[in-house]
């Protein structure tokens, strides 16, 4: 239909016009003026406490007692299961959040800028790995943590982005495919370009020695820093596209740890949702398939934007990590996207596909009819709360969130 | 002791016809196993699951993306190892010489953009999806092919003034054969090039006419197959005359042979208006039909035989060959014939010539001189195995020689069959070995004193199967091979017209 | 969209490039012959699922 081809080729545009700048770092509360008292975002779908997963409620009462919201774990747990906190998705309030994805007013969220179409998108900072918030963890070390990140890092950063007048993100990705990135499970590239980038600002912007280096360690000493930043960019370049009439691109991918749920361009705020798969993965030592938890995280921003799985031709590296098999065979991945999308990123190359464009713009037609669901490279999170990543592997959007958006997005265009 | 029936569905696990045929095959020769059958999960498919007792599955839960076996076996232990089996196969890389790693488009938009340079889209998927596909192969600028059969009417005349629109050829729906360039698509024959153009609106009327001219010494520029229905009224002969135009313009073809069962009233005339257009030599063999106005370029024959013998410039096909006279009389109360046959054109010219020499004929696909089966008792019938009722779901007879197999064993045990007629067509796309498949079924079910059996091989040496070994593997079998089609039917005919012990 | 009215003279004069769609083994006896072919990994549109499939086909225009 010629209505939806050049919908399709209008929301393509407005994604390859983004201009993506990580400008500051402030309190949600400022980023965020609908954010209140006991209003918790989270990741993926809309959810309530009685479906979420264990990882996604340990998350729920460590944020409640580091909001102050309640005394302990056990009554912050009592007061979730009570209806005392209100839940929205991240994804509602220009957000996201990785795994867990928990966002309050008093955490510190990064703030990436689309420059072309004057839109903000927020991702709380990547606490690292092992025992933290988004995988669930709540005990003292990952809420002190949460406090250094509001107090220290939090600031630091704000006023190092400021100082620069920010960072521009779409130049800084491209060079990170040509480093081995792909923006969801490997962001090794990216995190350092990004110290290379702030450490003279944070340096030049300090006050106090002990807090710059606590920042350029912590920085420095995480491969997946990156990632929030990557995240937030991500619905930074897709919030322009929502609402297109005729659209049949989509506009975002999320989990909640029990449901996917996609938004497609021409039915603007609608989720479609559908029980989460189970990834196909690797794990570390000691861990097997009976410790993952189900798929969880805004993470999958990424994919919607042409990186993670999409641009798995760029990072062989992450074959094997993922368990895909041979990295000779991780360019078929990017090969297999590319037929459900509708054009290439042409500022995003993979050098070694003879610079082929990461594929962009996820056209739901074309996964119904092809059956290729996208494909997302994920970590996977311990079903226990708080034991952090015990596998990495390549899991895909499910079918029938497309199918349902197929027969909506049919309706707004008059065809049943 | 009643018997286990076990089913399993692969969800969205799509495998094609024919690897399904050889899977299912497989299995059902497995120990203790009665029958299986491994099918894409449609309405239709299901309904020939049950009927073969194979389906314990509510059918409503199956969707045709999905792959589900059936399976019956004597026990549940022979059942179980059976679906075991079956799973193994199906994760089993289909070509484990092939390189596993080479990325495969999904579709047909997705081909093009890694081969911008193709021209043609070989279309064989199941019916009710070819008319899609071929959709979407027109807007890709590309010529068709469409192989499947039980595509609609409506479908096949919206393609073909679409594709006429476009200046692209649509060849088919059921079109079987083609020749391009001197390449062989779907089930065709190894031929020399030479200057020799045909249109064809059947496959194996195509196979036939450019063996024979292989066989006497010619070649063929381009073979265009233009699909069953393409001369009838509704359809008004669009590929064909596209076809015929072409033809014309190219420098490479001297004359031209048009094959088709008679063509409506108003599409003939304009067939032949095209035809006197021209200044290129034209055969013209509507099977059977004897009284056609042509212009003066055109010369009119009845059999494919003909047809092939003209374009030669008058070489007789299967010079010496004995066909007026059998070598003996028929057994006593056998009289009729009995043709079996794989291909459409070979079986309405079996008709036709029996029907010129006055002898009754009843067929599944009768030609207009003949009646339909069941109608009149004492006719001798020409069963066309590879009409879409038998094709549903099923591979085609070429393919699959145990389609014939049961009609043939019939025939056979009846006491009244005095010939059984048969083709036997070979090729590239067609079984492995027919004559090996008949010479069994034939050995094991003719009694003694029973009918003859009269074949011929549609084919070339150049061919996989090798003509000359599949002549000489029927002739070993008892059965009588002649050196075309029409001489078989000639010679059934000799037989019957032999006065009887 | 097809621009010319001479696509049907370029088959018959050109080289053969064949996209196949359906039967493997007729992408495979091609392929044997050094034809050039490229085989679609086809499956059914939308699972096979009838009522998706004719949504897909009037989207799909």
């Amino acid at each position: 239909m010629e209505k939806i081809e050049s919908a399709n080729q209008e929301a393509l545009r407005r994604m390859l016009a983004g201009d993506p700048v990580l400008v500051d770092v402030i309190p949600a509360s400022e980023a965020i003026p609908d954010l209140r008292e006991h209003m918790i975002l989270h990741a993926g779908p809309p959810i309530e406490w009685a479906s979420m997963c264990g990882p996604m409620r340990g998350a729920v009462a460590g944020i409640a007692v580091f909001e102050g919201w309640a005394p302990d774990l056990d009554v912050a747990a009592d007061m979730a299961a009570a209806g005392e906190f209100e839940f929205h998705p991240n994804h509602r309030f220009d957000s996201v959040g990785p795994m867990t994805g928990m966002t309050t007013m008093n955490q510190p969220v990064m703030v990436v800028e689309n420059r072309t179409f004057d839109n903000r998108a927020f991702c709380t900072m990547n606490e690292g790995l092992g025992k933290v918030m988004r995988f669930g963890g709540n005990d003292a070390e990952v809420l002190d943590r949460l406090r250094w990140l509001r107090d220290s890092l939090g600031p630091s950063m704000g006023r190092a982005l400021r100082a620069l007048d920010g960072i521009p993100l779409k130049g800084l990705v491209g060079r990170g495919l040509a480093m081995g990135d792909e923006m969801h499970q490997r962001n090794v590239g990216c995190s350092g370009l990004i110290l290379r980038a702030v450490a003279p600002a944070l340096a030049e912007t300090s006050s106090e020695t002990g807090a710059l280096v606590d920042a350029l360690s912590f920085i420095g000493g995480n491969d997946q820093f990156f990632l929030n930043i990557a995240m937030a960019m991500g619905k930074a370049i897709t919030d322009p596209v929502i609402g297109i009439e005729g659209s049949s691109v989509v506009t975002a991918m999320s989990r909640n740890g029990t449901d996917f749920g996609i938004r497609v361009s021409g039915t603007g705020d609608t989720w479609f949702v559908a029980p989460v798969e189970m990834p196909d993965g690797l794990y570390f030592p000691g861990f097997t398939e009976a410790d993952a938890n189900p798929d969880m995280g805004d993470s999958t921003i990424v994919e919607t934007v042409g990186l993670g799985g999409f641009a798995m031709g760029a990072a062989p590296a992450v074959a094997g990590f993922v368990g895909v098999g041979a990295a000779s065979e991780a360019a078929n991945f990017t090969r297999t996207m590319s037929q459900i999308t509708v054009g290439e990123n042409p500022e995003w190359t993979i050098p070694a596909m003879d610079y082929m464009g990461v594929p962009t713009g996820i056209d739901i037609r074309l996964v119904v009819e092809t059956g290729l669901a996208p494909t997302i490279n994920t970590g996977i999170a311990h079903k226990d709360p708080g034991v952090g990543q015990v596998g990495a592997g390549v899991v895909r959007a499910p079918m029938a969130c497309f199918e349902q958006a197929l027969v909506a997005f049919a309706e707004t265009m008059g065809v049943s | 002791m009643s018997a286990t029936v076990l089913n399993h569905v692969r969800k969205g696990f799509y495998l094609d016809s024919v690897a399904l045929m050889r899977l299912s095959r497989t299995i059902a020769n497995m120990d203790g196993i009665e029958e299986a059958a491994l099918m894409m999960g449609t309405p239709a498919n299901m309904r020939i699951m049950a009927d073969a007792g194979l389906l314990e599955i509510s059918a409503h839960k199956t969707e045709g993306g999905d792959l589900v076996i059936g399976i019956r076996a004597r026990s549940a232990n022979a059942a179980h190892a059976a679906l075991a089996e079956a799973n193994t196969m199906l994760d089993r890389p289909a070509n484990p010489g092939r390189d596993q790693q080479a990325w495969r488009p999904r579709t047909i938009s997705a081909a093009r953009q890694s081969m911008p340079e193709a021209n043609l889209a070989l279309i064989s998927v199941p019916g009710d999806f070819a008319a899609a596909e071929a959709r979407k192969a027109l807007r890709d600028s590309l010529n068709v092919m469409i192989f499947s059969d039980n595509v609609t009417l409506e479908d096949e005349i919206a393609l073909k003034r679409e594709a006429r629109d476009f200046g692209l050829l649509v060849m088919g729906p059921d079109c079987g054969t083609a020749i391009i360039n001197g390449q062989p698509l779907a089930f065709a024959n190894k031929v020399p090039r030479g200057d020799i153009g045909i249109v064809g609106a059947s496959g194996t009327g195509i196979q036939e006419v450019s063996c024979l001219i292989a066989r006497g010494g010619g070649g063929i520029s381009q073979a265009i197959g233009v699909g069953g229905r393409d001369l009838s009224e509704e359809v008004g002969g669009i590929t064909t005359l596209m076809a015929l135009d072409a033809l014309d313009q190219d420098p490479n073809t001297g004359q031209i042979i048009l094959i088709s069962k008679p063509p409506a009233r108003s599409v003939a005339s304009r067939i032949t208006e095209r035809i006197a257009a021209s200044s290129k030599a034209h055969t013209v063999c509507f099977i059977g039909a004897e009284n056609v106005e042509l212009p003066d370029n055109a010369t009119l024959t009845v059999t494919l035989t003909e047809a092939a013998e003209t374009a030669l410039g008058g070489v007789r096909i299967g010079e010496g060959f004995g066909y007026l006279a059998p070598d003996g009389p028929l057994p006593p109360g056998r009289r009729q014939v009995r043709g079996l046959f794989s291909g459409g054109t070979l079986c309405a010219e079996a008709q036709a010539i029996f029907r010129s020499r006055g002898q009754p004929v009843s067929s599944n696909a009768p030609i207009p001189s003949a009646s339909h089966l069941g109608k009149v008792n004492k006719a001798h019938t020409m069963i066309d195995l590879g009409v879409d009722e038998f094709t549903r779901g099923r591979p085609h007879p070429m393919i699959d020689p145990t389609v014939r197999d049961m009609a043939l064993a019939e025939a056979l045990e009846d006491p009244s069959t005095g010939v059984i007629l048969l083709d036997v067509v070979i090729g590239y796309g067609a079984h492995s070995d027919p004559a090996g498949h008949l010479a069994g079924v034939v050995g094991t079910n003719r009694p003694a004193d029973g009918p003859a059996v009269v074949a011929s091989v549609t084919g070339t040496d150049d061919d996989p199967q090798i003509r000359s070994r599949q002549i000489a593997t029927l002739e070993t079998a008892g059965i009588l091979v002649a050196p075309s089609n029409a001489t078989a039917a000639l010679l059934a005919l000799a037989h019957i017209q032999t006065p009887a012990r | 969209m097809p621009e010319n009215k001479q696509q049907l003279n370029t088959l018959l004069n050109s080289p053969l490039h064949v996209i196949n769609v359906g039967l493997e083994e007729f992408a495979q006896n091609l392929k044997d012959r050094g034809v050039s072919v490229v085989h679609v990994d086809w499956s059914p549109p939308a699972g096979g699922n009838p009522k998706l499939a004719a949504l897909l086909a009037k989207l799909s225009e």
